[in-house]
């Protein structure tokens, strides 16, 4: 990750490529609007069955209780879509904020135990408490998450400082102890929570309705929040504790924001959609490519390059072999890889 | 690892040379005994492992049927049919593990090195699952399938870090993550499009269970060690040279990359015979070298030291899984998880407070 002052910023001529870069990334990020909306449209009418969009059109602006494929695109479709968009901002707002914190641009924002957490949080809810619904499991998922990235944080010595290396490894560990703990849950129970827990730790956007957008959504958006109010003072601590307190920042609180925003966005995406891979690391980084160092234009670009990603992986899920679906955690983990190997062999040795 | 600092004359116990013929052996005294003590408590653990169960043997009835098997009754044939094998298997598999772990932390530079970093567990599961799944389930072709799927990864992952010629540790360990994540991803897919019945028996495999061995796994992991135990032991000395740097261990005549290439296989080799036998087992690759690096204070990789401290580690979670009171299903893989990441939790916060509070870390 390179970060660099421009100590000539204020000169003239720089200050014209400033306007003229400033001028080309807007452009991208309204293209990249643009392809967002047209993807959420595509998404309305792809699926196990095929809505035209003139019948997409009417369910939307006259919509009629009596037409079933009006009900389906309201009840389903719609709130899919927004979802994939929510989950997708917030693991993208999530990756670049773990990212900057641990000073490592290969950090996930599942490093924390925010996965594990849910993950056995929900294994639990099905096998003890018989949690079928997908808004209650929710509830565990987001519970589960929280307490296990506190416990990380906790267990990574918060008290005395922020300390990235022992965060993220007290996070590993805590993973690797809660993932054991899941399996033994799903082992020891009947085969039917084996087959429920299955299906939510792939990863996946179906079947999710406003009950699980609604508390996705406002968790998303108070992390959101959060982070944009923070972006600056991530400049800042980027160039690590000391030289950040001499600029001004204030770490600590820095920290401690960017902390709890990771554990709403994280955890509210993981909750609702299951464990999506991938998404959290590779969209900070292309981010970067687009939008350079500074984090106000990082944290846009990644958040629209990753709620594009999560968008395309559900659309396509739903495209590749209609009526079945391939969950947007596979798809999204099987285009990112490849992609993700390509830019590992492209980096020359000694550049991080 | 290049230190700059004066070497204390007494920090180390001094490393003595044994000579036979042209042969010398360079020896490590404490090494040594840690090494001896290990398979001591190695044969103790494997003992009680064997007389403990629903049916109990005493320790001197266990010795006599071992030694005279022809003696035994029909019942405490059965019983040793059982769990010799397991007992054999857990050894076997805990040792190549503990090798494994020891030869990638030494190639990697980093103590948190295992087979896991060049994707190879992820990729003998996928082997594995699509036995399992696709297939239909035999033993035998799961272990197969969890062997070939394991190599094909780790040769795919050194041939796409490939650049120049050399595969540098950085490049790998970055392609091992893409690579992982892709086959994670499948190995998903094949879990929920599969049959239930499928799903829930590649589930069972994936925790990495010693339950229901039998001869054909102990004979995989005793073979798996035998053939490239002796090679890395070989190798040793070479590795902590390279230890020092790339370009030091040329100067010092020692061929850097085929040196490598040849350990990675084996390491890649004994995790392959390992996981086929047991599944993914947690934690050993990892927490055996660095265990018995410290106690044995040993300079250079810890080859034997690892094994047996892997060994003893994997035997004892079994035990461990077998006698809790509970009586639930507790797979060895993932006993070692759990008790792997608790230490690790424990390990930070007991140095975490050592820190006085308002000094930075």
């Amino acid at each position: 990750m390179q970060i660099l002052i421009k100590p000539q910023a204020h000169l003239p001529a720089v200050a014209s490529t400033r306007a003229g870069r400033r001028r080309t990334r807007l452009l991208a990020l309204s293209a990249g609007l643009a392809a967002l909306v047209l993807l959420a449209a595509t998404s309305l009418v792809v699926g196990a069955r095929e809505i035209s969009p003139g019948i997409a059109w009417q369910a939307i602006f006259a919509f009629d209780p009596a037409n079933s494929d009006h009900l389906l695109l309201r009840h389903l479709r719609i709130p899919r879509t927004l979802l994939a968009v929510t989950t997708g901002g917030a693991l993208g707002t999530a990756g670049v904020l773990m990212q900057a914190l641990t000073r490592n641009p290969l950090a996930d924002p599942g490093l924390l135990g925010v996965n594990a957490g849910a993950a056995v949080a929900i294994a639990a809810a099905i096998a003890a408490f018989g949690v079928t619904d997908i808004a209650g499991q929710m509830g565990f998922g987001f519970a589960g998450a929280a307490l296990a990235s506190a416990a990380a944080y906790l267990f990574g010595g918060i008290r005395q400082g922020f300390d990235p290396l022992r965060m993220v490894l007290a996070g590993t560990a805590l993973s690797a102890v809660l993932l054991a703990a899941t399996q033994i849950i799903t082992i020891n129970s009947d085969n039917a929570v084996f087959d429920q827990f299955r299906h939510w730790a792939v990863g996946s956007l179906q079947g999710r309705g406003y009950a699980v957008l609604g508390p996705a959504a406002a968790a998303t958006a108070a992390g959101l929040a959060l982070a944009l109010a923070m972006a600056r003072g991530l400049d800042a601590v980027a160039l690590g504790a000391t030289l950040s307190a001499t600029l001004g920042a204030r770490p600590t609180l820095v920290w401690l924001a960017c902390a709890t925003a990771i554990v709403l966005l994280a955890g509210a995406a993981t909750a609702a959609a299951g464990p999506i891979a991938f998404i959290g690391l590779a969209a900070p980084h292309l981010a970067r490519h687009a939008g350079g160092p500074d984090h106000r234009w990082t944290l846009h670009f990644s958040i629209l390059l990753s709620a594009l990603l999560v968008l395309a992986a559900d659309v396509l899920g739903r495209m590749i072999a209609p009526p079945d679906e391939i969950s947007v955690g596979i798809l999204s983990a099987l285009i990112g890889g490849p992609v993700f190997v390509a830019l590992a062999r492209q980096r020359r040795q000694g550049v991080s | 690892m290049t230190t700059s600092r004066p070497s204390k004359p007494h920090a180390l116990p001094a490393p003595r040379v044994w000579r036979l013929g042209g042969y010398a052996v360079l020896v490590q005294p404490r090494a040594l005994a840690v090494f001896l003590i290990l398979l001591a408590l190695l044969l103790i653990l494997s003992a009680a492992a064997l007389s403990v169960g629903r049916t109990g043997m005493g320790l001197p009835r266990l010795l006599e049927v071992l030694l005279d098997p022809l003696s035994a009754g029909t019942g405490e044939r059965m019983v040793l049919n059982i769990r010799l094998p397991r007992v054999l298997t857990a050894c076997f598999v805990g040792a190549a593990l503990g090798v494994s772990g020891a030869v990638f932390q030494s190639v990697t530079r980093n103590p948190l090195g295992s087979p896991d970093v060049i994707g190879f567990t992820t990729g003998a599961a996928t082997g594995a699952l699509i036995q399992i799944v696709i297939h239909g389930q035999s033993a035998l072709g799961v272990t197969l399938g969890a062997v070939l799927g394991g190599l094909a990864t780790a040769i795919a992952v050194y041939l796409l870090s490939i650049s120049n010629g050399a595969a540098r540790g950085h490049r790998l360990v970055l392609v091992g993550i893409g690579v992982g994540a892709i086959l994670h991803a499948l190995n998903g897919l094949m879990l929920v499009k599969g049959e239930l019945d499928d799903a829930v028996m590649a589930n069972l495999w994936l925790a990495g269970t010693l339950n229901a061995r039998n001869w054909t796994h102990a004979g995989l992991a005793t073979a798996g060690v035998a053939l490239f135990l002796p090679p890395v032991l070989l190798a040793a000395r070479r590795l902590a040279v390279m230890e020092m740097g790339d370009e030091m261990a040329s100067q010092l005549g020692i061929p850097v990359e085929r040196t490598r290439l040849a350990m990675v296989f084996c390491a890649v080799m004994l995790a392959a015979f390992a996981t086929g036998a047991a599944g993914p087992v947690a934690f050993i690759a990892l927490a055996a070298p660095q265990l018995a690096k410290r106690l044995g204070r040993s300079q250079g990789v810890p080859v034997l030291g690892a094994a047996a401290m892997g060994a003893c580690l994997l035997v004892s979670a079994d035990l461990l899984g077998q006698l809790q009171p509970l009586r639930l299903n507790l797979p060895v893989g993932r006993v070692t998880g759990m008790l792997g990441g608790l230490y690790l939790i424990w390990l930070l916060t007991a140095s975490s407070r050592r820190v006085r509070p308002g000094k930075p870390v």
